[in-house]
């Protein structure tokens, strides 16, 4: 057993650099947790679809317009997010900046969308507590809104950041993560609209 | 006016009960007590700089085991109230509602908030150690795990004096559970409690995952890797899988119960039955996740004592893993009477069978450690041989409960129980215990009175068996779990009687152990070694207690027993490698956003418990403001110059 200074913290640059691929590294193994927490809740939605208790049924409910306009719109944020990074790597805080303001209109418009959706359902009379289908639709796809919601509170924040610190190596983990979280959202999103619409209607 | 008010306090105090008047005069008393020796000794300041900010991880470990014995304390008393109302049949004195809730908190602290917390403190303590790294991935996450982990515990634990305890059992079963059967709020501290310390586990999980795949020492290989690190991985696997699906749970049986949503419910197109999975998906993995790392222990302690490198060192990573897939696969066996059919009956029953092959190599392997080795027997080594005789009893009992068609008689009897605690109590807290005595020495600079702790070990385990043996005996004699009394006809209480007795010598253990921990603060002598077991792994390398840089030079390791290798080679008289000189070393600082964010997350359970958004909005927005506050936060962390690394090094090795 010998000693060194040759680690993970040792305070050289490389240091910096290492503490950032750490968390790079947990936040993938949190992804891994939310892709279990949503595949449970995909579960149950699963369950239950057929459990109508005589409320409507998922094919009388659901208006594909305004669904194709979510996922297109989502999938837009997903391809801005992604050139908000190329700009990063770019060394261009302008487009970084910029784009990552296009993805955080794009993703409010689609919750804005949603919540019009919801609103619209509840007045039809179909509520959280009014089957055991809606109950599982309303939390599938209301939990995926409120990671949505998550992530543009914090698109903005990080935009602040970039801001007062420019392009450094923390800002630019941190770019990286939420551009990951974005895509991972976009990911899910597409099992909602497959599982939940898709088969729904059909 | 007066009269509004009394009625509110009467609902929202719990009254009627003089046992529950005694513990409001006990908490009252307690923080009194607390709240003016801190102020006497003007010791506030001290609190909140060195301790509820510190991210340190040996603090942080040490305050989960501080917590985690409080809460065993508090679990025992519940354990032998029990006791004491089954002792004698017709017995009254606890009406069948209390019996209710005393068994549901029993269960939810025993594994949540005492099992849980006393391994999250053995990772703290000895991980990072043990890995020979300056502390873990995440030292400010780590902090928040644990203040989310005290917090959530203290909302379960207030609802003894308000508003009433949750008593639908400690896994809570719909429709029990569900507004329709649990009007009270006692449901929402279950659920809140629970939900808030569980998210503090999942990032524990995250936290000591990437600790040990990216912060070992240089050279120190995967296969390199001491045995208890291997156990705390594969435990922190299970972690991240099982604890999403609780959280899930948790969650929906919430939204049933507050936006009359129907998971779970009997109507509306609900299913009790998904929840009954759901629990259990996460419920049998967390059996294993507490006991994985008790394992790792034993392979540690066994193989310093026997003074012999572990036998079977790849086998052992093997079965670990094996265990850790294998407990995913599992989880119908707890509900093989409600229906299934018999081809899932049949699966899960070889699934549940399977476990015991690995388990069986571990034992073998101990064994064979020990075979041959310069074997002796302090007290932690005495816990590991009091373990391994209880954990295979149960092991058996066990099997005996995975054959399905014979579950349909012992299900939800007395065996039952009797199984469980054979292997939480002789399994999970046996091997904490070990590890804690076996610790010890390197946490606070000095061992544990070994003539008091082999009395308390003693006291233990005689305990255990005269409790548990006759139970095993008594459910096979029909008597099921969760009654609250029983009549002179039914032929048990002579077997209840002795088990009781079992259950106070076991207490009065406990108090043998809190004598110890007294008298050896007082009277022990300080280690001035750092290596008072003469022990294999890198954190006997380090004075005791370790600094809080832990090492000032990164160790690295060439072998798999770095420190038993480097004191032979030092024996045979080989000069020491020239060490290159020292370097400041990179820390974090002191946080106090932690324990803020998770009494804001207090705040946001208990105004959601009693439905009042107006304490439960701000609660949820001091969560988001404390979040943001971190992530603008850019100064984090701070160098510890060369100078102050030596004069820590030679006060710690008694040079000043
Ligand atoms: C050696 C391997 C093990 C086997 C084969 C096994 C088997 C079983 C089976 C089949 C049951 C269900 C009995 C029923 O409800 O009728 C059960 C219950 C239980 N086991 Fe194990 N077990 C093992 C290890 C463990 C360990 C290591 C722990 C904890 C550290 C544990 C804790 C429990 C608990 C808490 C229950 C009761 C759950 C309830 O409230 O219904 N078991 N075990
Ligand atoms: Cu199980």
């Amino acid at each position: 057993m010998a000693h060194g200074n040759a680690n993970a913290h040792s305070h050289s640059h490389e240091g910096h650099h290492d503490l950032e691929s750490l968390r790079s590294m947990g936040f993938w193994i949190f992804l891994m947790t939310d892709c279990i927490l949503f595949g449970s809740l995909f579960a149950t939605y699963i369950v239950l679809h057929a459990n109508t208790a005589g409320g409507p049924t998922a094919h009388e409910l659901f208006k594909m317009n305004g669904v194709i306009a979510e996922t297109f719109i989502l999938l837009t944020s997903s391809f801005t997010s992604g050139l908000a990074v190329l700009s990063m790597n770019q060394g261009n805080r302008k487009g970084l900046i910029g784009w990552l303001i296009v993805t955080v209109l794009l993703g409010a418009s689609f919750i804005t969308l949603e919540v019009t959706e919801f609103v619209d359902m509840v007045h039809e009379g179909a509520k959280i507590s009014t089957s055991g289908f809606l109950s599982g639709f309303f939390t599938l796809v209301g939990t995926h809104g409120l990671h949505v919601s998550i992530g543009l509170c914090w698109m903005i924040a990080l935009m602040i950041q970039i801001g007062r610190h420019g392009i450094t190596p923390v800002t630019r983990r941190k770019v990286n993560v939420i551009s990951l979280y974005w895509h991972f959202l976009d990911v899910v999103w597409i099992f909602v609209f497959t599982i939940v619409y898709l088969m729904g209607v059909m | 006016m007066w009269d509004s008010i009394k009625e509110f306090a009467s609902g929202f105090f719990v009254t009627g009960d003089p046992l529950i008047y005694g513990a409001d005069v006990a908490i009252v008393m307690t923080l009194i007590a607390v709240v003016s020796v801190l102020t006497y000794f003007k010791r506030w300041t001290w609190l909140w700089r060195e301790w509820l900010t510190t991210v340190d991880h040996k603090r942080i470990g040490i305050m989960y085991v501080i917590a985690s014995l409080l809460m065993l304390f508090r679990g025992g008393v519940d354990a032998l109230l029990m006791r004491t109302q089954l002792a004698v049949p017709n017995n009254d004195f606890l009406t069948p509602e209390h019996y209710n809730a005393i068994f549901t908190t029993h269960g939810v602290i025993m594994i949540l908030f005492m099992a849980m917390p006393l391994m999250f403190g053995l990772f703290n303590l000895v991980v990072p150690l043990q890995i020979g790294a300056r502390d873990v991935a995440f030292p400010f996450l780590n902090s928040l795990s644990f203040w989310l982990f005290f917090w959530g515990a203290m909302l379960f634990n207030m609802s003894f004096v308000i508003g009433g305890s949750p008593d639908a059992g400690w896994l809570s079963y719909p429709p029990l559970s569900e507004m329709s059967h649990s009007p009270g709020v006692g449901q929402d501290f279950y659920i809140w409690g629970i939900q808030i310390s569980g998210i503090g586990s999942l990032m524990t999980g995250i936290n000591f995952i990437v600790t040990i795949l990216k912060m070992r020492a240089p050279g120190m290989k995967l296969f390199k890797m001491p045995m208890f690190s291997w156990s705390v991985l594969s435990s922190c696997l299970t972690i991240i899988m099982a604890f999403p699906i609780l959280t899930v749970t948790l969650a929906l049986l919430f939204i049933d119960r507050y936006f009359g949503a129907h998971f779970f419910t009997l109507d509306g197109g609900g299913n009790p039955m998904m929840y009954i999975n759901l629990i259990w998906m996460w419920g049998h993995p967390e059996v294993y996740i507490v006991i994985l790392p008790g394992f790792g222990i034993v392979s540690e302690v066994v193989a310093t004592f026997s003074r012999k490198r572990l036998f079977g060192y790849k086998s052992m990573v093997f079965a670990l893993m094996c265990i850790a897939v294998f407990s995913f696969f599992t989880w119908a066996h707890h509900f093989f009477t409600m229906g299934s059919g018999a081809d899932v009956n049949i699966f899960f029953a070889i699934s549940t069978m399977i476990i015991a092959i690995p388990t069986g190599v571990k034992v073998f392997n101990w064994i064979f450690t020990m075979y041959r080795g310069r074997v002796s027997f302090p007290t932690p080594m005495l816990w590991v041989m009091g373990l391994i005789l209880c954990f295979v009893v149960g092991g058996m009992t066990g099997v005996m409960l995975s054959v399905a068609p014979a579950d349909f008689q012992f299900h939800n009897s007395y065996f039952l129980i009797a199984h469980f605690h054979q292997v939480l109590i002789g399994g999970v807290v046996f091997s904490y215990f070990a590890g804690l005595y076996y610790w010890w020495p390197k946490v606070f600079g000095f061992k544990l009175n070994e003539k008091i702790g082999k009395w308390a070990f003693w006291l233990w385990n005689i305990g255990f068996y005269v409790c548990f043996m006759p139970q095993y005996a008594v459910g096979l004699m029909g008597m099921t779990r969760r009654v609250s009394t029983y009549g002179w006809d039914t032929g048990w209480w002579g077997m209840n009687l002795v088990s009781t007795i079992g259950g106070f010598i076991m207490g009065i253990a406990f108090l043998f152990q809190v004598w110890q921990i007294l008298h050896s603060i007082k009277f022990m002598e300080r280690d001035t070694t750092g290596d008072p077991w003469g022990g294999r792994t890198l954190e006997w390398s380090i004075p005791s207690p370790a600094p809080h840089y832990n090492f000032a030079l990164t160790p690295i390791v060439d072998g798999r027993d770095p420190w038993w290798e480097e004191k032979l080679r030092r024996e045979r008289g080989e000069a020491p490698k020239a060490q290159p000189p020292l370097e400041p070393i990179h820390m974090p600082k002191n946080s106090g956003i932690p324990f803020i964010m998770s009494f804001c997350w207090f705040l946001a359970g208990f105004g959601l418990v009693f439905n009042w958004l107006w304490i439960a909005i701000p609660g949820f927005i001091g969560v988001a403001a404390c979040m943001l506050a971190h992530s603008f936060n850019y100064n984090t962390d701070y160098y510890i110059p060369v100078d102050e690394i030596e004069r820590t090094e030679a006060a710690a090795r008694g040079a000043v």
